[in-house]
């Protein structure tokens, strides 16, 4: 695609290096989760033994054809429907090109007519990134160049090449240019990255290969025409890719600064140097010589099938921050409800809340206590409830209510009371309280004079002492509430 | 039984009946290849020992009473280009030379479950690509009616092993002509299928959209049974119309009374008079049995040959792109990766395959496409809209097989377009995915066999076969040549 082709979003401006707009898109490789491969029935299994998990197709063998996976189709129909694309009938190319993981010599992939186009994805600030396309292709098989320096196959003494990822199933997403800092380009591959496991695309890990992220950046002045971009590839987690994206967009502005241009290439992220190196320039880009895959037939899965899959979807990612923020009146795209909906517990909260028991503070101790627990926490809702009920209910300060919760979620559940009963968090009444702020006034009058002469600071005294005096038990904000009353 | 069954059909029921034993059918085939196979070269490698083994197995389960199936016993010859489980798979190359399939191909594990024995894998034009066999990376075929001449191609092996008698039916591949030439020049009868109707799993590819086996074999009868007992859909071919076996050995008895044959008013030119002769008295044979001669044109035909230079190259250049030295097959060491692939495909591929390599990654290249392959699948599709329009007046085309007859070894073998040319007349069947086959009708004034190719619209293999059969009536009981 010529740069004069390319439609970008508007920059609102909020994000300049330097006095240059960043301009990115991204391609994101996912690994569908299917038992079997793209066109075999070999297992689609990471991390075992090498080269078990081959047979005539992924090895390429003479003679040997692909038989499409209906459920790798499936699969990529969800992603181009939760990504609000067009599903439409679809073909299958050859990609051909020499490389010794490669077994046929050519990739099967889908080139003018992909099975998903022209959709978005909606970042939690409300910035809708476009998706041009999401299209099926298989992956190669894996090198190890033994031998060398860096693992690269330049200078090594021989490479091994496993086949089991051969053939495996991917579906490669690739967004519009409509990213404008580093941290849009990290919210679109967390965002990207939840909408996957949602749909049970992907187990979508980026540091074990199932999720891969290339970047296309490039810089230019507000208004003025795209610069030359370069794709940065061998990202491999979200920080990297910030990193990578902000490294190259300053190394393209430095030569633009020092007049030289911007060479369009592809390069290398290199985690160890926090820099990116020349892979290949365009003139080294390979012919890749697309022509419809003579093997396959044209892929059309119908209105009925795609409707089927559609209906079928579950909730997105959105709509749940959405649903919860709702429930909670937390911001839907504040942390609280972010990293809740993101380790798929909100669920849990609402069913804390159906229990009886206060939504927001169910969103802050889930957000708290439970960063290991999963989409499924061992914890009971009604348990929770309970110990929630119990500081709403003023028979637990907030820190003794965390102290009840670790316990809670070490035993995987419990009963709320009896944990603070054997820790002798008695309740405190109001009263007894009361009791306790009315002893310490006594007990410092200067303090409660410069308190109620709008000193904020002589509180701290009192509520030492009342704490003192507590044991502990008492709620810091019932007594703060108690000193503002009492202070008229 | 007092005669000794000679053809499949014949040999089947012998063996089903326990009148004949498979391993005496095997061994006086094995003792023909024996006396003759150092003049004819039909093979690449004779599996006599494997052969005997399942001849045997044949016969025990005669003797226990169970039925081997409708091809019990009948030898047959494999192209060297389906895969065999075990058994060496050249494709006449030296690129594959000593690979060992680790499966069959599906039309090889149908046979074995039908019952039949394979004597061998029969030598071709390396990768298919050729019609005089000469391209063979391990010499060439000859023509058993005269070993000074060429067998045709690229299935040579496989017509020569027909017309030799090493196996009542052989197996072929059809990309451009590679059945119906051969089985023309050797004088026997050679089918390609519709596109689809034959698994293409375990077959060695040359061209993708184009190539279909089928078979050899000395009457019109054998083909059927062959065909019957190949066809039908197999999940592992995308290509495979989902349909059961073709019904064809119940309509070889129809008269051909009241049929369309159409003649091409607008057909290529320069076919040896002799051949032309032997067109005109197929069309006088069928309409003195009853059927009807109508006139078709189909003007696109004439740029055939230059479309499927470019599709079958294209496709080809994709196809062998796998013979790279890095998992199977030959190995030329170098210093690095790129150094390696050329050095291999240097030394492991023929003239004729670099060359159509060559050709065929030229047309897809960037720049190129749109004017070379783009345009060439243009005309494929004019040339299937013409049989399209002829199909609606006729219900078989009948052509010329190839344009002339077997020619003297060496004579075209320096000139490829002259070669090329062979096809002109086979070419457009396969362009457009439709079923033909040559039957041999006659010989020349040289008595060199000629064929006639009856071609018919998708699927149109019943129409096809009634009038194959009608012109081996009219050949038999003229007395010209039984």
């Amino acid at each position: 695609m010529s740069p004069a082709e390319i439609v970008v979003a508007p920059n609102d401006g909020s994000y300049l290096i330097d006095g240059y707009e960043l301009v990115c898109g991204l391609e994101v490789h996912v690994e569908l989760a299917t038992a079997t491969k793209l066109f075999s029935a070999s297992a689609n299994r990471f991390g075992d033994e090498p080269n078990t998990h081959i047979d005539p197709v992924t090895l390429g063998l003479p003679g040997a054809l692909p038989v499409l996976n209906r459920h790798a189709v499936e699969l990529a129909m969800r992603i181009g429907l939760a990504l609000n694309c067009t599903v439409q009938p679809s073909t299958f190319h050859r990609k051909n090109y020499f490389y010794p993981d490669m077994p046929k010599a050519y990739q099967i992939s889908q080139y003018d007519q992909p099975i998903n186009v022209d959709g978005w994805l909606e970042l939690p600030g409300g910035k809708r990134i476009g998706v041009e396309r999401a299209h099926l292709e298989e992956d190669t098989g894996k090198s190890t160049h033994v031998g060398g320096t860096g693992g690269r196959i330049h200078g090594s003494d021989h490479s091994l090449i496993d086949f089991n990822r051969a053939g495996v199933p991917l579906v490669e997403i690739v967004g519009r240019p409509d990213i404008a800092s580093p941290d849009e380009a990290k919210q679109y591959v967390t965002e990207l990255r939840q909408i996957l496991v949602a749909v049970g695309a992907s187990d979508a890990k980026m540091e074990e290969g199932s999720m891969r992220c290339d970047a296309n950046v490039s810089v230019r002045k507000p208004g003025a025409p795209l610069g030359t971009r370069c794709e940065i590839k061998n990202v491999n987690s979200v920080r990297s890719l910030g990193r990578a994206i902000e490294y190259e967009a300053r190394r393209q502005i430095a030569l633009i600064e020092a007049g030289e241009s911007i060479r369009q290439e592809t390069r290398h992220w290199d985690e160890t140097d926090g820099r990116t190196h020349t892979l290949r320039t365009k003139e080294d880009a390979d012919d890749y010589r697309y022509f419809l895959e003579p093997d396959l037939v044209p892929l059309d899965p119908g209105a009925e099938w795609i409707e089927a899959v559609r209906a079928a979807l579950p909730m997105l990612p959105r709509e749940r921050r959405l649903r919860l923020s709702q429930a909670t009146g937390a911001p839907a795209d504040g942390e609280a409800v972010m990293v809740v909906v993101e380790r798929g517990q909100d669920d849990y909260v609402l069913a804390v809340a159906e229990s009886g028991a206060d939504v927001a503070r169910a969103l802050v101790h889930v957000k708290e206590a439970y960063a290991e627990q999963g989409a499924r926490p061992s914890v009971p809702a009604a348990d929770l409830a309970r110990m929630i009920v119990m500081e709403t209910s003023g028979k637990l300060t907030s820190t003794q209510a965390k102290t009840v919760l670790a316990e809670l979620v070490a035993n995987g559940g419990g009963d709320a009371e009896a944990i603070a009963a054997a820790k002798g968090f008695e309740a405190m009444d109001l009263t007894a309280l009361e009791a306790i702020v009315d002893g310490a006034i006594a007990a410092q009058p200067d303090a409660w004079a410069k308190y109620c002469a709008g000193e904020e600071k002589a509180m701290g005294a009192l509520v030492g002492a009342i704490m003192k005096a507590s044991k502990g038990k008492a709620d810091g904000k019932a007594v703060t509430a108690l000193l503002q009353s009492k202070r008229g | 039984m007092s005669a000794t069954p000679s053809t499949a059909f014949e040999i089947a029921a012998a063996v089903r009946a326990g009148s004949v034993r498979a391993i005496d059918v095997l061994e006086a085939h094995l003792g023909r290849i024996a006396a003759r196979e150092t003049d004819i070269h039909a093979f690449n490698l004779v599996t006599a020992d494997e052969a005997r083994a399942a001849a045997t197995r044949i016969d025990d389960m005669v003797a226990a009473g169970r039925d081997p199936g409708p091809l019990a016993g009948v030898p047959i010859a494999l192209k060297d280009n389906m895969c065999t489980r075990g058994v060496p798979t050249t494709c006449s190359s030296r690129i594959l030379e000593g690979w060992k399939p680790p499966y069959d191909a599906t039309v090889v594990s149908r046979l074995a479950e039908m019952g039949a024995v394979s004597v061998g894998k029969t030598n071709l034009d390396e990768f298919a690509m050729g019609s005089s066999t000469e391209n063979s990376a391990f010499g060439v075929t000859l023509n058993p009616r005269d070993t000074s001449r060429v067998a045709g191609g690229s299935s040579g092996g496989s017509a020569a092993a027909v017309a030799a008698a090493f196996a009542p039916v052989s197996l072929g591949s059809d990309t451009g002509g590679s059945i119906r030439q051969p089985a023309a020049l050797c004088g026997v009868v050679g089918v390609k299928p519709t596109y689809g109707t034959v698994s293409r799993y375990g077959l060695v590819a040359f061209a993708s959209s184009l190539d279909q086996i089928g078979p050899f074999s000395v009457d019109v009868r054998d083909s059927a049974l062959i065909l019957e007992s190949i066809s039908g859909h197999d999940a592992l071919d995308s290509t495979s119309i989902p349909q059961g076996p073709l019904d064809l050995l119940s309509v070889l008895d129809h008269d051909v009374k009241g049929m369309r044959i159409g003649r091409i008013t607008d057909m290529p030119e320069g076919a040896d008079p002799d051949v032309l002769g032997r067109l005109e008295a197929a069309f006088d044979a069928l309409r003195a049995a009853g059927a009807t001669i109508v006139d078709v044109e189909l003007p696109s035909l004439k740029y055939g040959l230059t479309a499927y230079y470019l599709i079958a190259p294209a496709e080809a250049s994709s196809n062998l792109a796998r013979y790279d030295g890095v998992r199977y097959g030959c190995r030329v060491d170098a210093v690095d990766t790129n150094s390696m692939y050329m050095a291999t495909r240097a030394a492991g591929f023929g003239d004729e395959v670099k060359r159509r390599i060559m050709l065929g990654t030229y047309a897809l290249s960037a720049g190129y496409y749109d004017a070379y392959y783009g345009k060439a699948l243009k005309v494929r599709r004019l040339i299937s809209d013409d049989f399209a329009r002829a199909y609606g007046k006729a219900d078989v085309l009948l052509t010329p097989t190839s344009p002339i007859p077997a020619f003297k070894v060496g004579e075209k073998a320096d000139d490829p377009l002259s070669m090329y040319l062979c096809d002109v007349y086979t070419i457009p069947t396969n362009l457009a995915g439709h079923p033909a086959m040559s039957v041999p009708f006659g010989d020349s004034r040289d008595g060199l066999p000629i064929g006639v190719q009856v071609m018919a619209s998708t699927l149109g293999e019943q129409p096809m076969f009634k009038v194959a059969s009608a012109l081996e009536r009219h050949m038999n009981s003229s007395g010209v040549r039984s």
